[in-house]
This record gives C-alpha cells, sequence and structure tokens, in this order.
C-alpha cells in the first residue's frame, strides 16, 4: 500500500495535474456560487476539455470541480438564502440567520471548514474501508431504501420550527408537489391536468428557489426592512476555529454519518445533510435556537455534506453503480481513460485509486483559501442597499430558475412557490419539510411499491430483512415517541422546553 | 401595423433562419435527451455520442437525462420539444413497444430519425451464492413456479422484461404467468440482485461488467442465438435451452418531427461518420456495446419491422391491450 501510494503521490504532484486541480476548483467555485447553476453543469461542461487530458488529471478535474461546486453552493445560501442543493436546503435558515446577525463570514467559514473537514474525514474512510462500505452499500434492496426515506421524512418534523403538526402538513404539501408528472411504476399521469410539462414534474431547482429567496424578497418587501448589517472584521473566519471545537462532537457524528450514509447510491448525500442536522437539533442543549442563525446544526450538517460526497464515489467506482449524474460523468470519464471501474481498480492498479483519493484530499483543502477569499468579497454584497441588492437576486431567481431546463415553465414555478411559500411562512409554517417531501417523495413511492412487488403484497416483508427490519423499528419507535410526545404534552410547547 | 410589423419580422427571420441553417448548425448548444437514469448503458453510450457531435460540430451537446415512467417521460420530452435541431435525444427499444403493451401513444413516427447505432440482446445474470448454476436450473425453478422467481431489468413492458416473458414463454409456459419487478433502469436491477432482494437480473453485459469482475453476480446466458463475444463461456439462449429468440435492444438518435431536413442530414451523415470511425468502435468496444448502423430511412424501415415482431411478441405474452 505504501509504494501504491507513493506512486499514487507521483501522479497526482506534478505540475499538470496541480494546474488543472487549481483552475477546475476556482471553476467549480464559480459555477457553484451562481444560484441554479449546479454540480451536474459543471462537470458536464468538463467532460470535453477532459479529452485532451491524461486519466488521473482528467478525473481530477471532475473531482475537484464537483467538490468545490457542492460546497460553494452554500455561498448562496448564505448570502442570498439560495440553497446551491438539496442538501444545503437542511441547513439554509441558519446560514441565512447569521447572515442577518451580520455574521455573513462566519456563515461561510462555519460552512467551509466543516466541509473541508467531512472532505478529509471521507477520505480516510475511503482509505481504509471502501471495499468494506462498498460491499456494506449494496446490501441495501428497495426495502432498505424504502426505511430510510421514511426516517428522512421524520427529518421534517424534527428540523421543523413551528411545531410537529404544522411540520407534518408542510411536509404533506412536499409530498403532494411529488406526486405531479408521470408515475414511476406505470408511467401513468397523475395531476398534469394535460399540461405537457407537469408530466416531467415539478423540478426541484425552481421550487427551492422560489420558496426560500423569492419568499425572502416578498419578506423583505413587506417589512421593508433596511440593509443587512454586516460586523467589519479583518478575518471573516474569525471564531470558526472556537466554534468548530466547541461543536467538535457534532463535527466528528456528522463526518462518520454522511460518511456511511454517502456510499448508497442514488441518495446518499442529500438524506445525510437532513439526518445529521437533525440529530444536531435533536441532541442539542439548545434546540430552540436551531433554525435562527445558530451554529451547530450548520457545523454537523456541513460536515455530513462532504464526507457523504468523498464516499458517493464508492460504489460508482468498485461496482460500476453510480448514484447520480456526477458520478455517472464520471465513469464516463474513468471508461474512456481506460480506468474501468470495478474491484480491479482497487488490486491491479493501486496506485490509481489512491491518486483520485489524494485529489480528493486537495480539492478539500483548496476549500479553505478558496473559501475565505468568497467570504471576504461577500461583505462587498452588503454595502449596496437592499433594495438594489433584491431586484439582482430576482434576477438571479429568474435565470437560475429558467437555466434547468431552459423554459420559462421553471419560471412559472418558482413564482408560484415562491407565492405559497411566502404566505405559509407569515403563518407560521416551516419551508425546510416542503422541500424534503419533494426530494424524497418519488423515492418513498418507488421503493415502496417495488418493495411490494418483490413481496407479493405482504407487509411483513418490509421487516424480514435485517438491516430493513432494524431501520424499519426504529422509525416506527421515533413515530410512536412524537405521538406519544404530542398526546402527553398537549399544553404549550413552551412548557416541553422549559422542562429540560 | 404592429402585428404586420411583427409577422413581416418573423417572415423574415425564419426565411433567414432556413437560409443559414445548413452553414450554422449549430450555432448554439444541444440538448441531448436521455429517457434513463444516468449509469445505465443508454446514458453511457448517449454520452459518448454528445461528446464526439460536440467535438465535430464545435457547440456543446449537453445531456439531460430525463427518467421516470419507464422511458416516457424522456421520449414524450423529445417528441414535444421544438422541431429546431437543438434538442434531440437518445430513442431505446421501448419505442418499439409504447404502443403494443398500451402504456403510452408513442411510435417512430413521432420524431425525425437519426441514425442507429447499437443493439444488443439482454443476458440472465444472478447473485454469485445464487442456487441456480446453470441455466437449466433456473428453467426447472420457473417451470415449477413462475411466481416464485422474482426478476428485475427496466420498466414493467421493457425489452429486458419482454425477453424475460419471452424466454418463460419459450420454457411451455404462459407467458403473463411470470413475475416482474419494475425498475428505473439496469443499475437499479443489479442493486436489487446483489442485495438478494430479487433472484433474476434480465440487463446487458456491459451493465453488469464491474459486479461480475467483482464475484458478485455470475451470467447465466445470452439472450440470443450467438455467444457474445466477449464472454464466450456464457452459453446463448438458443443453444443452452432449444429457444428460438430475436428480441434484442436497440439505440439510436431522434429529435422531433419535423426538424428540418437538412439539419436532420447533417445530424445524420456526422453520426455516420462517427459510427464508422475506430474510436467510436473503440470506446463502444470497451465498454462491450455492440456496434451497427442504418441512418434515416433505413433506421425508420428498421424500426417498422422490430415494432411488428415486438408488437406480436408483446400480444403473445398477454401484455397487450
Amino acid at each position: 500500500m505504501m509504494d501504491a501510494l507513493s506512486l499514487a503521490a507521483g501522479l497526482v504532484f506534478n505540475a499538470e495535474t496541480l494546474t488543472v486541480i487549481f483552475f477546475a476548483s476556482a471553476f467549480g467555485l464559480f459555477v457553484g456560487a451562481m444560484p441554479g447553476l449546479t454540480a451536474t453543469m459543471a462537470a458536464a461542461l468538463l467532460v470535453p476539455i477532459t479529452f485532451y487530458m491524461d486519466p488521473i488529471p482528467a478525473i481530477a478535474a471532475i473531482i475537484s470541480c464537483t467538490a468545490m461546486a457542492i460546497t460553494a453552493g452554500d455561498i448562496p445560501g448564505a448570502l442570498l438564502r439560495i440553497p446551491g442543493t438539496p442538501a444545503s436546503a437542511a441547513y439554509v435558515e441558519d446560514a441565512y440567520g447569521l447572515t442577518r446577525k451580520g455574521r455573513a463570514g462566519f456563515a461561510i467559514g462555519i460552512s467551509i471548514c466543516a466541509a473541508a473537514f467531512g472532505g478529509l474525514f471521507g477520505f480516510a474512510t475511503l482509505l481504509v474501508a471502501a471495499p468494506f462500505l462498498a460491499r456494506f452499500a449494496l446490501n441495501f434492496s428497495s426495502f432498505e431504501y424504502f426505511w430510510l426515506s421514511v426516517l428522512g421524512l421524520s427529518c421534517a418534523v424534527v428540523v421543523s420550527h413551528g411545531g410537529v403538526a404544522k411540520g407534518i402538513l408542510s411536509l404533506l404539501l412536499g409530498l403532494f408537489i411529488a406526486q405531479i408528472g408521470l408515475d414511476p411504476l406505470m408511467g401513468q399521469p397523475r395531476f398534469t391536468f394535460g399540461i405537457a410539462e407537469l408530466s416531467g414534474g415539478i423540478s426541484f431547482i425552481p421550487a427551492m428557489i422560489g420558496m426560500f429567496a423569492l419568499a425572502e424578497i416578498l419578506r423583505n418587501g413587506r417589512e421593508g426592512r433596511s440593509s443587512v448589517p454586516q460586523v467589519e472584521v479583518a478575518n471573516p473566519f474569525a471564531g470558526v476555529g472556537a466554534a468548530l471545537s466547541r461543536y467538535r462532537l457534532n463535527l466528528f457524528r456528522g463526518a462518520a454519518v454522511g460518511s456511511v450514509i454517502g456510499a448508497l447510491p442514488g441518495i446518499g448525500g442529500d438524506l445525510g445533510a437532513w439526518i445529521t442536522y437533525s440529530l444536531a437539533k435533536r441532541t442539542s442543549k439548545e434546540p430552540e435556537k436551531f433554525g435562527t442563525g445558530h451554529p451547530e446544526g450548520l457545523v454537523e450538517a456541513g460536515a455530513s455534506n462532504n464526507a457523504a460526497l468523498s464516499s458517493s464515489w464508492i460504489p460508482a467506482m468498485v461496482f460500476g453503480i453510480p448514484g447520480d449524474a456526477v458520478t455517472a460523468i464520471a465513469v464516463g470519464v474513468l471508461f474512456m481513460k481506460g480506468l474501468e471501474p470495478g474491484p480491479q481498480l482497487l488490486t491491479s492498479n493501486p496506485e490509481n485509486f489512491y491518486a483520485v483519493l489524494l485529489v480528493f484530499v486537495l480539492a478539500n483543502l483548496l476549500l479553505i483559501p478558496f473559501g475565505y477569499l468568497a467570504a471576504r468579497l461577500a461583505r462587498n454584497l452588503f454595502k449596496v442597499p437592499r433594495s438594489y441588492l433584491n431586484a439582482a437576486i430576482l434576477l438571479f431567481c429568474v435565470v437560475g430558475s429558467y437555466s434547468i431546463n431552459n423554459t420559462l415553465f421553471g419560471v412559472g414555478i418558482m413564482l408560484v412557490l415562491g407565492v405559497i411559500a411566502y404566505i405559509l411562512q407569515s403563518r407560521d409554517f416551516a419551508i425546510a419539510p416542503i422541500i424534503l417531501g419533494i426530494v424524497l417523495g418519488p423515492l418513498v413511492e418507488q421503493s415502496f411499491t417495488t418493495s411490494m412487488t418483490i413481496a407479493r403484497g405482504d407487509l411483513w416483508g418490509f421487516f424480514e430483512r435485517p438491516i430493513a427490519a432494524a431501520l424499519g423499528i426504529a422509525t416506527v419507535l421515533i413515530w410512536l415517541g412524537l405521538v406519544a410526545g404530542m398526546v402527553l404534552f398537549k399544553k404549550p410547547r413552551s412548557n416541553a422546553v422549559s422542562s429540560r | 401595423m404592429r402585428t404586420v410589423l411583427t409577422t413581416a419580422l418573423a417572415v423574415f427571420g425564419l426565411a433567414a433562419a432556413s437560409v443559414t441553417a445548413l452553414a450554422d448548425f449549430p450555432e448554439r448548444p444541444v440538448t441531448v435527451i436521455v429517457p434513463w437514469s444516468a449509469g445505465g448503458g443508454t446514458d453511457a453510450t448517449g454520452r459518448i455520442i454528445a461528446t464526439m457531435l460536440e467535438e465535430r460540430l464545435g457547440q456543446p451537446f449537453n445531456v439531460v437525462n430525463r427518467t421516470g415512467g419507464g422511458g416516457i417521460v424522456g421520449h414524450t420530452t423529445i417528441k414535444d420539444a421544438d422541431p429546431d435541431g437543438y434538442t434531440i435525444g437518445i430513442l431505446t427499444t421501448e419505442l418499439s413497444m409504447y404502443e403494443p403493451v398500451g402504456s403510452a401513444k408513442l411510435n417512430s413516427a413521432d420524431y425525425s430519425l437519426i441514425g442507429l447505432y447499437n443493439s444488443d440482446p439482454s443476458a440472465i445474470f444472478v447473485k454469485a451464492d445464487s442456487g441456480f448454476q446453470t441455466i437449466a436450473d433456473l428453467a426447472e425453478a420457473v417451470k415449477a413456479d413462475p411466481q416464485a422467481v422474482q426478476a428485475s431489468g427496466a420498466n414493467f413492458g421493457g425489452v429486458n422484461h419482454l425477453s424475460w416473458v419471452s424466454m418463460v414463454q419459450g420454457l411451455g409456459l404462459d407467458g403473463s404467468a411470470s413475475s416482474w419487478v419494475p425498475a428505473e433502469g439496469g443499475a437499479p436491477a443489479l442493486q436489487l440482485l446483489a442485495s438478494g432482494a430479487i433472484d433474476v437480473a434480465v440487463v446487458q453485459f456491459p451493465e453488469a461488467q464491474a459486479l461480475m469482475d467483482a464475484g458478485e453476480i455470475r451470467a447465466l446466458a445470452t439472450l440470443g442465438s450467438a455467444p457474445n463475444p466477449k464472454h464466450p463461456d456464457v452459453p446463448p439462449i438458443t443453444e443452452a435451452l432449444g429457444i428460438e429468440f430475436s428480441i434484442a435492444g436497440w439505440r439510436g438518435v431522434g429529435g422531433p418531427a419535423g426538424m428540418p431536413e437538412d439539419i436532420t442530414a447533417t445530424l445524420t451523415s456526422e453520426l455516420e461518420e462517427i459510427v464508422a470511425s475506430d474510436a467510436f468502435r473503440e470506446q463502444m468496444g470497451a465498454l462491450n456495446y455492440g456496434v451497427v448502423w442504418a441512418g434515416g430511412t433505413d433506421f425508420a424501415d428498421y424500426l417498422e419491422r422490430r415494432g411488428a415482431a415486438f408488437g406480436a411478441a408483446i400480444s403473445a405474452a398477454g401484455l397487450g391491450q
């Protein structure tokens, strides 16, 4: 292994690869920080350029660009309340809450540093446990996916700050939105009213932009709030180290949970952030601060995010099962460069595998200086009067929701859902559970129908496989606990909080 | 006045566009719709085609996965796109089946057919520790109780499903008696197989290659009359069980019906050169995909024959409406 590692170091630490990593990261930072542009687009745009590169620089370009783009997606989330990925929607309220308190640099610093730590933790996990994790992930069938996604939905109730009942209502609205389109089993149209564009379903990015960013612009307009005050500090990362060491338990737990969940093809990254965020809130001494600009959940979910990103490459590299569009693109590049995914990638040419891991390390280390730069530049944003800034944000909302499918239909979705979210929010309904419903709804439905087909309609099938049974029992217990809590503490929530 | 002016401008614009279309196409990025999930065979080959078209025509060809409804969502998206040549897509075998099965009103006449580039038979895979050592073992189990053997591969009524039904039928059983678990593509079906949730996966070799190398799954038979050149040890089903088998998956490129002829012709000739190129054959070979070519009207003839064959198989299997 040491030989392979030193060979791998030779493949990575040369002028060509390092230059590629640097520029791909800068490109990823730019794409990720632009609202509406995604890591998938960034990777797809890089593919033609990788034709002219050696195998390792080619794959390094894809990895560093996507790692940077996904983390940079937190920046518009923190500054403008436009989350870049489904994962960053989990903690956007806290990041943006910090910005409203005048601590935008701190919010970005926490996100970036926790992400870098999570990424490095993910690297360590890959180094020692890649084959094991890959084998573990292969045990997950539709039964396990069903329980995991239901467990994810349960998080909605935990992250919601308007109370359990409102959280469930928000979640149901999200699940309803996820129903629109063709059903995943037989392709029957649902709630499309004969409109062709609705048969493709409600795209997630315009929904998210509308519900978070547009709703916030509307609220600003109503409140006539003047500019968001920003603390002038020379070092935007001041206090980040102290916060990270104060919440070090969250940091490690987030990274560990992210590494394991991330290895599951398809859902890992998104689910990891939601589960760890609600875990942080559940175990926190001050859960009432969550959602108002509290760094605790930000630390845990941020770390989980990038740890999951690293391990999401495991099933793709070891078994050729890519979980999402980004890893599919990377698998294509691997094939084209003669590095066929499969177990032989670890055995016959281990130096290539370790080189890929080293690229992860470099990309995650680069996050810190690049993030620092972004945080410093971000302060200038708030020198602009809020009314002008809102106009610019609205422009970004329109461009971002247009660019997903290049149709005005996306802009329509953004506007409609933005107004709905504004009304719901003024009645104290949380938005995050709606997003969670849209993200997980299709997965819950599909894993349920697939499992029912396999079990021939026998509901006990959900408890017949050991992992599924454990996940199922845990989920049922959580819900029983919630119902019991609602029955026993019918009095105002403030009692329950103060009694802790 | 304004209407007249707008109309005049529009006419002028159209005229200008049609004059310059051949010379300038494509003058902006082209979207390539892939109706199946990332990581499957259609996605992999679609991305090869897209990058090669991009190299030749100098504009980005962006691959977009529009999944769902057993490929219906993606195929419908291609059909409903503006026929200006800037949205094309990968058409797959399922297009031959939607109408016979009655799942969607889509057929080859809804598309401007650019070219066929791939055709592959599926194969039957089981988990490495499965009790089925040979295809004959599996055949016995299916004969005993077709419902007890859970199989998956892609959607209900898709080519892999139909291949499975044809095999069950070839064993002398009622094809509609077999069981099928719908999945979003080859990769999710393989995940179900490797996790032990189902007994059999009917997918194509390239999709299963990495899991075969890992020793997680085994191939029992190729669903065709000749062995796969890369897997000569896997017996073709005609040889192993004496079942005549002619259903194979195909993939081609097409756009919405009514695309300007010169643009379709440009794309057809570019695609023909790509399919004939060593680089393409090499990459398809590395991925273990069979390369075939039928452009324009040849592609239409091919699809017509396939449509009839699939239609017959589907109604025989009791799937038709």
